[in-house]
């Protein structure tokens, strides 16, 4: 393997690459952040939730079986 | 709430990871770098879904050859859960990568033998859920398609990892390319490339286990209309 030191001393060689400098500094990134989080958020709840039916339903199937077996 | 229960550990670690990566992949500061500017994020997205999905196909893998020794069919269901959720992450690896091309190399798609050969990696299991929907038999089905899948695997492995590395191309880790050596070893992109992986790969198998419960629940009610 090469290593490529990508060092800080490299990145202030590189200031001339354009980057969300800008953006950062405003603090407009944090607005990004935010919304994704949310979503992320959502979508997590919605997996726990669809998990929680999928528990119960497998419950009351266990049940259902053990009535047939008696 | 039940989530939050000792044995859910590994999932709530998977999510807790998946927000460090949401908000990290962000804010920390990555290397300047020419033409891919702050697209170097997508490292976090893009290039750990691939390794989750390698990780994902390897479980996949080991449960057809623990099939193939106990012909159980709840095993043959773990494995094929496994590889449809790995392809679902190559899907979404390949789709990804297409859009950074598209803005770093100027085309959705460039004749490129990395990108070739994971197309054709991919291909090969598609095959693999096209042959298991064409078998009635479940015991047939689980052991032609355990047979398929180790194939299946065995021919990924050098076309994605192997094979492209021997040729030019301008996809990182290949030819005269040095590995992502030059994103992955800045430490700030590891610090959050590597919960990447993991992160994505614990959210990869806490759906797959949901999708082979429902399975599992689903070869119940056959048996009992069978019955």
């Amino acid at each position: 393997m090469v290593f490529v030191p990508c060092s800080l001393a490299q990145n202030e060689e590189n200031t001339k690459v354009e980057m969300a400098d800008n953006m950062r500094a405003e603090g407009k990134i944090y607005v990004v952040v935010l919304v994704v989080t949310i979503v992320f958020t959502g979508l997590t709840i919605y997996a726990i939730n669809t998990e929680r039916r999928l528990t119960k339903l497998e419950k009351e199937m266990r049940s259902l079986k053990s009535e047939e077996d008696s | 709430m039940q989530f939050f229960s000792r044995k859910n550990w590994w999932k709530i670690l998977g999510v807790l990871l998946i927000y460090y990566v949401l908000i990290y992949g962000f804010l920390i500061e990555v290397p300047r770098l020419s033409i891919l500017n702050e697209t170097i994020r997508n490292l976090f997205f893009h290039v750990a879904l691939w390794f989750a999905m390698f990780i994902l196909l390897i479980v996949s893998v080991v449960y057809s050859v623990k099939y193939l020794k106990n012909s159980d069919l709840n095993v043959d269901i773990i494995a094929s859960e496994f590889a449809t959720a790995g392809i679902v992450f190559g899907v979404m690896g390949i789709s990804t990568g297409s859009i950074w091309a598209r803005f770093t190399w100027g085309d959705w798609w460039v004749n490129d033998p990395k990108l070739n050969a994971t197309t054709i990696a991919l291909l090969i299991y598609l095959a693999y859920f096209v042959l298991r929907s064409s078998i009635e038999d479940n015991h047939q089905k689980g052991r032609i398609s355990a047979v398929y899948n180790i194939f299946a695997f065995a021919a990924a492995v050098p076309l994605i990892f192997i094979l492209p590395r021997l040729t030019d191309s301008l996809h990182p880790g290949s030819g005269g390319n040095p590995g992502f050596s030059a994103y992955d070893l800045d430490n700030n992109l590891r610090k959050v490339f590597y919960p990447a992986v993991v992160g994505w790969s614990l959210i990869g198998v806490w759906f797959t286990t949901m999708r082979i419960r429902i399975k599992k629940l689903k070869m119940i009610t056959e048996e009992h209309h069978l019955n």
